[in-house]
Order: C-alpha cells, then sequence, then structure tokens
C-alpha cells in the first residue's frame, strides 16, 4: 500500500542515525557538535511525529509493513509498524519530551570529556530509537525488541559513570529485575504464538484471533503480560530497581524513569487492551488494580521519609505508576495513558529542576542540607513549584485532570478502593510538598561554601524547564471530563477507534457524585499542602525512629530481597562452582582420563615377553572361542 | 566300540599335550608335546571317518565313505614332519647361542 505515512520509518530511524554517528565518532566530534547532532535528530523525530500525528488526527491510520523479519513454517512475522492514535500519542511525548531532555543534557554534561560526552549523547539516542520501535512496533516481536533495547539503554546510562562500583550495582540490578519481567513477556509471546499462529496486533486482536484463545489462554496471556510490566514499570515486587537508578545522571532519570521507559509497561496493557477487557480476563484486572494500589501506596509511604531529592521523586514515579496501572485494573485504559501523558510532563519537569538544583548544590542531593533556594534559582523554584501542584492534582493544572479520571474509576469499580487511592494521592501531595519546602524555603542549611556557589542554571536548562512547567499547567485541558464541559474529552475521543469502551466511563454516575468527589479530593489535597507547610516551616533536622526509621530503610524490602533471593542464588553458584564444577565434572573428565591411564598400565603387563606366556594366552583364547561356538551361537 | 571312547582318548591326548605345551621348560620335549597334539587330531580323525563308514555300510557309496578323513591324516602327518624338522633346526641354533635349550631365555620380545 503506498500510504504516506510509510516514511514514518524516518522516526526511529533519526535517532538511531544519531547513535551511530555519536557512537563511533565520539572520539573526533567535539561536544558542540554531538550537542547538537544528539538533539537535533530528536528534533527531526519530532517534527515528523508531529506531521504523523496531524495525519492520524485526520483518520488516516496505518499498518507499514517493511519486510518479513521471522518466516518460519507457519510463522510469519513482519518488520511491521502500527500508526494509529495511540501510537502516535507516545510518539508525540517520547520525542517532544526527549527533545528537551537532550537539550538539558547539553548543559547538564558539560563538564564530561567529549569522549564521554559522546558517549552519552549516543547511548540517549539509542534509548529513544528503542522506545519508538517498542510503541511504533505492529506486533509484539518489534514491541519486544524496543522493550529489551530500552532496558539495555536503561543499564548502559545507569551505569554511565562507570568508575564508581556502586553505580554499576544499580545498573545490573535494574537490567536484572527487568530480565525477570521479560521472560514472562517472552512466554507470554510463545503462548500466542502457539494458540494463535501470529503475533500481529491485528490478527490477536481481532474477533478469529480472540476466538482462538479459551478463557484459560487469557488469563495466562494477560497476567503474564503483566508482569513483564511490573518489571518494566516498576511495581510490586520488581520496583526496587527504580531508586536505585537514580545513580545514572539526573535528565537520565528524567527521561528514562520518569516519562517514557517505565511507561512502557502501561502502554503494551494499553495496546492489549482488548484482551484485558474481555470477561476471562476479569482475575488479571483485579490483580492489576491490587498491585497498582498496593504500590502507590507503599512507594508514597516511603517517599515520606526520604532525604535524597532524587529518591523522593523516584519513589514518586513508582507511585504514580501505581495509579496508572489502578485505572488499567478497572479498566480506565484513557485514564491510564493520560495520566503517562500529564505525567511525562510534570515528572520530568520535577526530575530537571531537582537537577538543577543539585548543579546549582555542586552535587549535594540531600534536601537537609538545603533551604531557602528560592531566592537564588528564581526560575527553577517557580517551575518546581508548578510541578508540585501538577503532581498533588490541584484543578486546573494538568494532573488535576487526570488524577480524577482515574480517581473516578476506582469509585466506579469499588469505594474503598476508592478511599485508600485518595489517600495514596494525598500523601503525593505531603511528600511533594515536603520535598518543595525543605528545598526551596526556610533557612539555608548547607555549608558556606555551597551557599556561595548557589546560581541559577544556563538557558539550556531553564528553557526546558519553562517549556515542561506550560505543559503541566495546559496538559490536562485534552482531557476534561464530561461534567465540566461536554465534549471537552478530546483524548478520549482521539483514542476511542483502539481503546475500546473509551467513553462509557465517566456516564456511570451521575454529575452530582462527581463534583463531589473532585471537590473532596481537591480540599483534602489542599489541607494536606498547609499541613505540610506548618510542619516543614522550621525544620530541624533529627533521627528516624519507629515508623519513620521503617520507612527511611524502605521498608527494609531490599534487605528481604536480599535475605530471601540473592544470597541463596550466591550460595547455590557457590555450591555448584566449587563442588559441582570442580569435583563433578572436572571429576567426570578427569576420571576418564585416569581410567585410560590405569588400564593401559594394567594391559601393559600382558606383554611380558616371554614365549610361553604368549602360548598360555593363544590357548585361552581359543578355549573362548570354543565356548562361544558351542555354548552361545546355537 | 561306540565312537565317544575314541573321542574322549583323543581330548585327553589333546589336553595333555596342551598342558605340556605351556608348562615344560624344555624345548624338545614342548616338541615332543606338540606332536601328541598332532596324532590327537589324527586320531579323533581316523574315529570319525570310521563311524561315517558304519553309517553308509548299507548304502552304495559304502566304498568310500570316510575317506576324507583318512585322507587328511596324511596332510598332518606330513605337516608335522616338515615343521619337526624346521623346529629342531632352530632349537639347534638356539643351543648353538645359548647353550641351553630351556624356553625361560626366550624373553627378548618385550625391548
Amino acid at each position: 500500500m503506498n500510504n504516506v505515512l510509510n516514511i514514518a520509518y524516518w522516526i526511529p530511524l533519526l535517532p538511531f542515525i544519531g547513535f551511530l554517528i555519536n557512537g563511533l565518532g565520539r572520539k573526533h566530534l567535539s561536544k558542540t557538535a554531538t550537542g547538537i547532532i544528539g538533539s537535533g535528530v530528536i528534533l527531526g523525530a519530532f517534527v515528523l511525529s508531529i506531521w504523523v500525528f496531524l495525519q492520524v488526527k485526520g483518520g488516516n491510520t496505518h499498518d507499514a509493513h517493511y519486510f518479513d523479519f521471522i518466516s518460519v513454517g507457519k510463522l510469519n512475522i513482519p518488520f511491521s509498524f502500527k500508526i494509529d492514535q495511540l501510537s502516535s500519542l507516545f510518539l508525540l511525548i517520547i520525542t517532544g519530551v526527549g527533545f528537551l531532555i537532550h537539550v538539558y543534557s547539553t548543559a547538564y554534561m558539560h563538564e564530561e570529556k567529549p569522549e564521554h560526552f559522546g558517549r552519552y549523547f549516543a547511548y540517549l539516542n539509542l534509548f529513544v530509537f528503542s522506545m519508538l520501535l517498542l510503541v511504533m512496533g505492529g506486533n509484539f516481536v518489534i514491541m519486544f525488541i524496543g522493550w529489551e533495547g530500552v532496558g539495555l539503554c536503561s543499564y548502559l546510562l545507569i551505569g554511565f559513570w562507570f568508575k564508581n562500583q556502586e553505580y554499576n550495582k544499580a545498573a545490573n540490578k535494574a537490567f536484572i529485575m527487568n530480565r525477570i519481567g521479560d521472560l514472562a513477556f517472552l512466554i507470554a509471546i510463545f503462548w500466542i504464538i502457539a494458540k494463535v499462529g501470529s503475533v500481529n496486533y491485528t490478527d490477536v486482536f481481532s474477533a478469529a484471533g480472540l476466538a482462538k484463545l479459551k478463557a484459560a489462554d487469557v488469563v495466562i496471556v494477560t497476567i503474564l503480560l503483566f508482569v513483564g510490566a511490573t518489571g518494566k514499570s516498576a511495581q510490586i515486587p520488581l520496583y526496587t530497581w527504580l531508586p536505585d537508578a537514580m545513580a545514572g545522571p539526573t535528565p537520565v532519570s528524567a527521561l528514562i524513569h520518569a516519562a517514557t521507559m517505565v511507561t512502557a509497561g502501561i502502554y503494551m496493557i494499553a495496546r492489549c487492551n482488548v484482551l484485558y477487557s474481555l470477561d476471562a480476563a476479569e482475575i488479571t484486572r483485579n490483580i492489576i488494580a491490587y498491585i497498582g494500589l498496593a504500590t502507590a501506596l507503599l512507594a508514597a509511604s516511603i517517599a515520606l521519609k526520604q532525604n535524597d531529592i532524587k529518591k523522593v521523586l523516584a519513589y514518586s514515579t513508582v507511585s504514580q505508576l501505581g495509579f496508572m496501572f489502578l485505572a488499567l485494573g478497572c479498566g480506565a485504559y484513557t485514564a491510564a495513558v493520560f495520566h503517562v501523558m500529564t505525567h511525562a510532563f510534570f515528572k520530568a519537569l520535577l526530575f530537571l529542576g531537582s537537577g538543577s538544583v543539585i548543579h546549582a548544590m555542586g552535587g549535594d542531593q540531600d534536601i537537609r542540607n538545603m533551604g531557602g533556594l528560592s531566592k537564588k534559582l528564581k526560575i527553577t523554584y517557580i517551575t518546581f513549584l508548578i510541578g508540585c501542584i501538577a503532581i498533588a492534582g490541584i484543578f486546573p493544572f494538568s494532573g488535576f485532570f487526570s488524577k480524577d479520571a482515574i480517581l473516578l474509576s476506582v469509585y466506579l469499580k469499588s469505594p474503598v478502593l476508592y478511599g485508600i487511592a485518595l489517600f495514596a494521592a494525598l500523601l503525593t501531595a505531603f511528600y511533594m510538598f515536603r520535598l518543595f519546602f525543605l528545598t526551596f524555603t526556610g533557612k539555608f542549611r548547607g555549608t558556606h561554601d555551597q551557599e556561595h556557589h548557589l546560581h541559577e542554571s544556563p538557558a539550556a536548562m531553564t528553557i526546558p524547564l519553562m517549556i515542561l512547567a506550560v505543559l503541566s499547567v495546559i496538559g490536562g485541558f485534552v482531557g476534561i471530563p464530561a461534567v465540566i464541559a461536554e465534549g471537552g474529552d478530546k483524548l478520549g475521543a482521539f483514542l476511542s477507534p483502539v481503546i475500546a469502551a473509551a467513553h462509557g466511563e465517566a456516564h456511570a454516575v451521575s454529575h452530582s457524585t462527581e463534583y463531589m468527589l473532585m471537590g473532596l479530593s481537591t480540599v483534602l489535597v489542599l489541607i494536606m499542602i498547609v499541613f505540610a507547610w506548618f510542619r516543614f516551616k522550621n525544620y530541624q533536622r533529627t533521627e528516624a525512629t519507629g515508623l519513620g526509621k521503617v520507612l527511611e530503610n524502605k521498608w527494609y524490602v531490599d534487605e528481604l530481597y536480599d535475605k530471601v533471593i540473592v544470597q541463596p542464588l550466591h550460595r547455590f553458584g557457590g555450591f555448584l562452582k566449587n563442588i559441582v564444577e570442580n569435583k563433578v565434572v572436572d571429576g567426570m573428565v578427569n576420571a576418564v582420563g585416569k581410567g585410560v591411564n590405569y588400564g593401559s598400565r594394567q594391559l601393559r603387563l600382558l606383554q611380558s615377553g616371554q614365549v610361553g606366556n604368549y602360548v598360555l594366552l593363544m590357548v585361552l583364547g581359543m578355549i573362548v572361542l570354543l565356548a562361544i561356538q558351542f555354548f552361545i551361537r546355537k | 566300540m561306540p565312537i565317544n571312547y575314541y573321542i574322549l582318548l583323543s581330548v585327553a591326548l589333546f589336553c595333555i599335550g596342551i598342558v605340556g605345551v605351556l608348562t615344560r621348560r624344555n624345548a624338545i620335549i614342548i616338541f615332543m608335546c606338540i606332536e601328541l597334539m598332532l596324532n590327537a587330531v589324527n586320531l579323533l580323525l581316523v574315529a570319525f571317518s570310521k563311524m561315517h563308514h558304519l553309517k553308509a555300510a548299507a548304502t552304495n557309496a559304502a566304498a568310500t565313505a570316510g575317506s576324507d578323513g583318512q585322507l587328511f591324516v596324511f596332510f598332518i602327518m606330513v605337516v608335522a614332519a616338515a615343521e619337526v624338522s624346521v623346529g629342531l633346526a632352530i632349537i639347534v641354533m638356539m643351543y648353538r647361542n645359548i647353550h641351553s635349550v630351556d624356553i625361560n631365555f626366550l624373553n627378548r620380545l618385550k625391548h
């Protein structure tokens, strides 16, 4: 088909070219050239994404088939892109926010040597390429290629400053935990191939494809896909890698661990919404909702007591992802995707803002040493405030609309769950404003040298902050619920061809209930913010005790994993290495050699050199032959 | 006489011959034992020849039945004679070198 959208392959190809140029030429290019190439290709991809988006908005969706990737027996896996409403939306988010972060990185990483600067941008471009493959893939295998690619780039970028062994361990942790989820994803793909015979979205999600899946198949496939998503999107039990991933440079944390990679799980489930909407998948939906809610609550509780500015944001990301999965579990796919979008804006803003703060503090990330930064870092202060208000979910910032949509869908499922989710949302407001007040208000608690070093960041860092702040404010206006403005849910309308039942959600409750829910959440959030203001106005640094200590130590989950999983695996590995490898395997191999040695030594004695012996042996041989002839061969 | 007796006698002579070859030290005695084995075989062949002749006594081929056994005996005797002449010549050579007919001196096959 000669659809004009066939040129969409340029969207991932441009970042890939950037990766090749920056990666191979990193020892030869200057930092300016690297920065321009690295950011320029993303800008090109962004422009193309806008064009694709406008095409799709005009109704032109397309399955672009490029070549046969794997063709064996009856299984045919093409290299194809599915360009529709869902993927074009994600394209905009990835390339748009990605471009801003690339520009920010040129200033943030300016202290690196040119060779490492080039390596950084090469990895970033490779990451964007993989992420674009993930969202544009037309079948599960292409998505998996992108899935693995982003995992790889996450590892490379977390361990970017590879001379520090702690960072390398964090990178390993991220990659290995991802892999556990990937195993489940792979098994799901195999299951789908076995049952449906194809991995293309159009084949699997068609009525014919779904008919081939029995109820048990649906449950198994959906659960396995969800386990894959928990690994990538940091849900219980595979979430502990994300806070450790803060070892990477801050722009990396913003791009990978806030805006894009961790949303891959939500994208996957939104893409498979047809599967998850089946009646047979109800148990999976419940599991997703409960795990999402539990994660949101757990991460929010841990964030209350963290003292590293990036760790608070990391746990906040885990918590917000929990909200998105909660929405998915309640069947509100559009609300989840909406929250992905708004979260990308304000979380990237918050991370980049924290990068600006860290830059000003000369590398110190401990908020106990900060305070009163609002005077010297005005732009960072204002944009960070906007980000905090957005994440707390106050009208009319973007976070309000997306969070409200999620909470409404939870309320429709169960008012009890709504209560818990609302509590988690209140915790969100509290810890975010704790972070804000401790960092920007009050008296400066750091050293004298640090105080002198405080300065606002260069334009390359503040302009992305301002753009993201604007987006955090107006980004919610694409999804205004029907109670406020009829026909205001443009996002829902846009996504309705891809996401079944995108419209039916909001009409199950009366308008007054909706107003009440919205009002309740807004009032409670405002109360929490005021409470945080009073609590942290005059902050005194104290030792944490009791529950606070447990929260500060992340509920000791890492220690639990270490004791229950890591140490036994190490011991098992040691056992295999020292006993099985040395004694059994080497023993068997050596035994063969020793046996040959022994046998040959015994056989050598036959050659005595004495004729009499030889005659004896001849006679014995003859007797044996006679015996065989007469007694065995009848 | 039942043929079993002849077979048993032949086997006994053969076994005595073997034991003699394996155990005796004097080379000439070993040769004698070899002759003993060959003659045991001769005895066996003649016995079977007679047995076949007796079995075919009623039929027309009675005249020449079992003659191949006796014929083979001649072959064996000839071979025995030739072998003895060659063997004794070797023993004479051996005696000339080591002045003994003890076979335990024949252990150079190992080097």
